[in-house]
């Protein structure tokens, strides 16, 4: 039989049964953990606590711009609240959290004991955490000449030549670089681990084409990650010669280009939007076949799909800048490359309603979060196809129907489907269920809370309001959208109140999960929740998608069909 | 905005005083606006067609295929695994849309962009500087700031406003909704955009492109004037200044202090260009760039401490004394 | 669902032809292939940044007044590819001492080659003047160069390594494999000095 040929692996094993938690070893043990699954949690954890601080900051932006001419804060601290609140979210708290799931969960779904290189695992989290302790250290380290200095304030991408020596004194620029650069390094670490264990440590029978959706978006990200961070590390090396050094890459006195920045800047920043979103497709590709109990929807034009997502996101960069002053035939380019990457992002849209059209959908937590997320996802994609069209850019770039689009995208899009994943996977991991009630209390309060707050950051968009002011004057139509956006903040603080609320009050008191809870279909679901530190007793032997299934209906398995 | 005019010590007289105050990109007042505005209607409808649809198809679908009652957990629905027809379906139609939209914004932005200016198009020169504009009229040879007047274009007669933007230190955008699209202010570069206003008034605008400090003060209002007013304008601004005796001790304080280095009046030994040129101060509606009205106490103050009304201004405090403060704004009133 | 812990049961749902042969790709290769990918990303940046920035100095000195041909140099680097893979098929043949020779040449040309780069920049520094900080032909020159130089710096610290732990007899031939690494990424320092060569002393001279 298939297992007696199995490699036999040496390993202690904890007494059965036995019920552990996901701190065994106590808390000196994370110090030293190279476990997977413990630096999955510990990804998540830090990005949850860099999360509540970077809402903070856009609690007191939005108190700010409640009414017009206020004065709730400085202009300086405005500008360094939205800067660190911009950088913090996309590299200390999108990064670490997608990370985290990658983390956790590959190793299971593809049937092997842990990462490929399970110390540069733990390498590339302590860089991450390292450099987020640099990053909100600048508050107090960065004091620099006649008190100039304190956190960043150049905006999160950072335009040359604002950061230049003559324009940003003092040392908070280069905080913002340094760690950027230190953070850039452990997900390049992280990045390449994840692609190394995928293409060598799956388990027997596991073929590239019967992963789940979720390891082959993964693999999809890594790869963007490796292509598109350097060109990060690389601008920031630059920077920080041209800050420290004297060089004169982005120095505009000396012949140097501004414009330049905002190539190498946006050649990682545009594969960087679907670094952080396709691992939010990853997971709303297993929770929905799942609440929907159908298989997903035509698998292979999906992988097809997101790498086609990948390839066209490399090409797309300068629709960030169809302002600066491109040729009419560069901003045709580009508009027309960002088209085109409509078509396989609308592909997935409709494959994950295929998905559920004919299933029998349940209305799980994990299912009402992924439902949400194709629905403002809708828009998101769709704003942004306005976006692309390069004559209606030059008015809506800038403005706050930006700030609307990609907050459609990032929390409407991402952060709705990390909620999922947090719903669908917490009970593998802490072997507990999150209370149902506090999450439906979580779900419908965040839902108003984020609409309230940035459905109407288009109307005012679209009312001349630009993003990153500190300030307004009344009578120019904008107060009443921005009073209502700051009304939907207390229901989105309420929101993240009950889900921290469940995580804790579950982890001590939540139903037990048991080992398959949803009735799921892909590995992670066949070891123990939470699984041991070798993760599955014996390495298991696939031979379709969803073994899962094939064990529970050997009638009729999924390998009858692929 | 009552107070505001009632504020204004010195107006010009305008024919049309409306000030369209909300700057909203759907009501467009300017030829290249309206381009814009036709596309993006074509591009709002597409989208909200596609909305309704794809929404229309999610409810359905939640609804219908919700599961009803625990009874029936183990009977899983048919497991169906993808429909080569159906996803072809759903890769065409999004391809001819986006053909679609490729083709009309291909059309759109050659239109704008790539438009011949008239000979006789009024060509400005915008530099942007920390959080103000400078404004060159090179055609009539005189600088101000902050506030661009312009002439209307009539189908009578076409008058079209060709402006340069360039950059002193940082990026800046330049935007007036109403009027166009927004293009940047490059340090080492020029770039250009084109304003052909259908109807006048004054619009608002806002420097669009994260600039430091002060971004959100660095406001920018385009006045439209019939075409013999304009020309007015353009002479009242060319008119060369002299100076009032009864202000002679503030323009004595006013050149004896290092206000002149970074200010320019023209006829005077201020020649600085650090700051707005204020040969025709009184004739401008604000100041600081938007910051406040331009009335007696607001230049006082700004004069006394600019650090007050606009935090970070790179103009400093200059630590004038009281009388020194009334000389100079007296002074200033004078320049108009 | 009840307990499905016993992955032993998703096994057995396996029918037995599925006993075929399961290989996967060395992870130390795909590891070293995807640690390339990302500095090749790296390198095109500088790359393209060089190329940019060619004829946009505002003052001298310009890459065609200061630079020379590294002819020297660029022989003596690229042989080192030469004689490391030598040195790769004598381990793999366990003749030790031919090993430790040609792996030994390796480091020297290595050296060599950071030889010449420090003589040019010193030369550049102090006869022509040029610095980082001169015009944005030397920050470009400079940052590529030297980011080049460092990886060359990277790659003689690990040959020098391996050269260490087997002259103290620390090397096995089982690990083979990773002498092979080393040489890959040494291979990989060889082919970005190519494209810098083409870039900075021909193109940029020549321009």
């Amino acid at each position: 039989m298939a297992t007696t040929t199995e490699e036999e692996i040496d390993i202690e094993l904890s007494p059965p049964g036995e019920e552990k938690g996901v701190l065994t070893g106590g808390i000196q043990s994370l110090f030293y953990t190279v476990d997977h699954k413990k630096l999955g949690l510990m990804y998540i954890g830090s990005g949850l606590i860099f999360f509540v601080i970077a809402g903070l900051m856009a609690t007191a932006i939005r108190i700010q711009l409640a009414i017009p001419k206020n004065d709730f804060l400085e202009p300086d601290v405005f500008n360094r609240f939205f800067t660190m609140h911009g950088t913090a979210m996309v590299f200390y708290v999108g990064m670490p959290i997608i990370f985290g799931f990658a983390n956790y969960l590959i190793p299971l779904m593809i049937g092997a004991r842990d990462m490929a290189f399970p110390r540069l695992n733990a390498f590339g989290f302590w860089m991450f955490f390292f450099s987020a302790c640099l990053f909100y250290f600048s508050y107090l380290g960065a004091e620099g000449l006649y008190g100039a200095g304190s956190a960043p304030d150049v905006g999160w991408f950072a335009y040359s030549p604002l950061t230049a020596k003559a324009f940003s004194r003092g040392h908070s620029t280069d905080y913002w670089t340094l760690s950027i650069l230190l953070g850039g390094i452990g997900s390049l670490a992280t990045a390449l681990n994840i692609l190394v264990t995928v293409f060598c440590f799956r388990c027997k029978g596991m073929t590239l084409g019967r992963m789940p959706l979720f390891v082959w978006l993964w693999i999809v990200v890594a790869f963007l990650t490796l292509i598109a961070l350097p060109p990060l590390s690389a601008c920031q090396i630059m920077l920080t010669l041209d800050r420290y050094l004297g060089a004169n890459f982005f120095n505009t006195q000396a012949g140097g280009s501004a414009v330049l920045w905002q190539h190498f800047f946006w050649i990682f920043g545009h594969p960087e939007v679907y670094i952080l979103i396709l691992p939010g497709f990853a997971i709303a590709s297993e929770v929905i076949p799942v609440f929907s109990r159908k298989p997903i929807f035509g698998y292979p034009i999906m992988v097809a799909a997101s790498v086609m997502i990948a390839f066209i996101s490399l090409g797309v960069w300068a629709h960030h800048m169809f302002t600066v002053g491109m040729t009419s035939l560069g901003n045709t380019f580009f508009a027309i490359s960002t088209m085109i990457i409509a078509v396989p992002t609308g592909i997935k849209i409709f494959n994950w309603l295929g998905t559920m059209y004919g299933g029998k959908i349940r209305l799980d937590l994990p299912m009402m979060f992924c439902i949400a997320f194709l629905f403002q996802f809708l828009i998101a994609g769709l704003t942004g196809v306005m976006l692309s069209v390069a004559p209606f850019n030059w008015q809506l770039s800038d403005s706050y129907f930006v700030v609307a689009h990609f907050h459609y995208v990032l929390i409407g899009g991402l952060l709705f489907t990390l909620f999922a994943g947090i719903y669908y996977w917490y009970p593998k991991a802490i072997g507990r269920m999150l209370n149902h009630k506090l999450g439906l209390w979580h779900f419908w309060l965040f839902i108003f809370g984020f609409t309230l707050t940035f459905a109407p950051q288009h109307v005012s968009g679209i009312l001349g309001m630009p993003r990153r002011i500190f300030t307004y004057d009344p009578g120019r139509g904008w107060e009443i959208w921005n009073f209502i956006s700051t009304v939907g903040v207390p229901f989105q603080i309420a929101g993240v109140a009950c889900l921290v609320a469940n995580m804790i009050w579950s982890y001590f008191k939540g139903k037990k999960a048991g080992d398959d809870p949803w009735d799921a279909w892909t590995l992670e679901w066949a070891t123990t929740s939470p699984p041991a530190e070798y993760n599955f007793e014996k390495l298991p032997v696939v031979r379709s998608r969803r073994p899962l299934w094939d064990l529970k209906h050997p009638e009729d398995p999924d390998w009858k069909h692929e | 905005m009552a107070c505001m005019l009632i504020g204004l010590t010195t107006a010009i007289a305008q024919s049309d005083s409306t000030v369209h105050e909300v700057a909203n990109m759907f009501e467009p007042k300017s030829t290249p606006a309206e381009m814009i505005h036709e596309i993006s209607l074509l591009v709002l409808l597409i989208c909200g067609v596609i909305f309704v649809i794809v929404t229309t198809l999610l409810v359905y679908t939640v609804l219908r295929f919700r599961r009803r009652g625990s009874g029936d957990d183990h009977e899983e629905p048919p497991q169906v695994y993808g429909s080569t027809q159906i996803e072809l379906a759903w890769t065409v139609l999004p391809i001819l849309i986006t053909v679609v939209l490729i083709l009309v914004t291909a059309r759109t932005i050659g239109e704008i962009q790539d438009a011949e200016m008239p000979a006789d198009a009024l060509n400005i020169r915008v530099v942007g500087h920390q959080w103000w504009w400078e404004v060159h009229y090179p055609d009539y040879d005189f600088v101000t700031a902050n506030e661009i007047h312009i002439p209307l274009s009539s189908a009578t007669e076409r008058r079209v406003t060709h402006v340069a933007l360039e950059s002193a230190d940082v990026i800046h955008s330049f935007w007036v909704p109403q009027l166009n699209g927004k293009t940047d202010l490059v340090p080492n570069r020029t770039n250009h955009l084109w304003l052909e206003p259908t109807s006048t008034g004054t619009y608002l605008g806002n420097c669009a492109e994260y600039c430091g400090t002060q971004h959100a003060n660095m406001q920018l209002r385009v006045i439209v004037h019939p075409p013999d007013e304009f020309a007015e304008w353009v002479r009242t601004q060319q008119a060369a200044p002299t100076v009032d005796p009864a202000v002679a001790r503030g323009y004595d304080t006013f050149v004896s202090n290092s206000c002149v280095n970074c200010h320019t009046v023209n006829g005077t030994v201020a020649d600085g260009v650090f700051g707005p040129d204020l040969t025709k101060l009184m004739t401008r509606q604000t100041i600081g760039a938007g910051v406040a009205p331009n009335d007696t106490a607001n230049l006082r103050s700004w004069v006394r401490d600019p650090q007050v009304l606009k935090p970070g201004a790179l103009m400093p405090d200059m630590k004038l004394l009281d009388s020194e403060v009334d000389d100079i704004v007296a002074y200033l009133q004078t320049l108009k | 669902m009840s307990e499905l812990s016993d992955v032993g049961m998703i096994n057995q749902s396996v029918p037995p032809e599925e006993e075929a042969e399961w290989k996967l790709p060395s992870f130390r290769k795909v590891g070293v292939i995807l640690l390339i990918l990302t500095e090749t990303a790296l390198f095109t940046i500088f790359v393209v940044a060089y190329l940019f920035y060619i004829k946009k100095s505002l003052n001298g000195p310009y890459p065609q007044d200061v630079l020379e041909l590294p002819i020297l140099a660029t022989v003596a680097l690229l042989s080192s590819s030469i004689t490391v893979v030598i040195a790769e098929r004598a381990f793999m043949k366990n003749a030790r001492g031919t090993f430790h020779l040609w792996w030994g040449l390796t480091m020297v040309l290595g050296l060599f080659f950071l030889g010449f780069t420090a003589h040019e920049w010193y030369t550049l520094i102090y006869r022509d003047g040029l610095t980082i900080a001169t015009n944005v032909f030397g920050s470009t020159f400079y940052a590529l160069v030297g980011l080049h130089a460092s990886h060359v710096i990277i790659g003689l610290i690990l040959l020098g390594l391996v050269f260490v732990l087997s002259l103290l007899g620390h090397v096995k031939p089982d690990q083979a494999e990773r002498i092979e690494m080393i040489s890959w990424y040494w291979h990989f320092v060889d082919v970005v000095w190519i494209v810098v060569f083409i870039v900075v002393y021909i193109i940029s001279r020549s321009a």
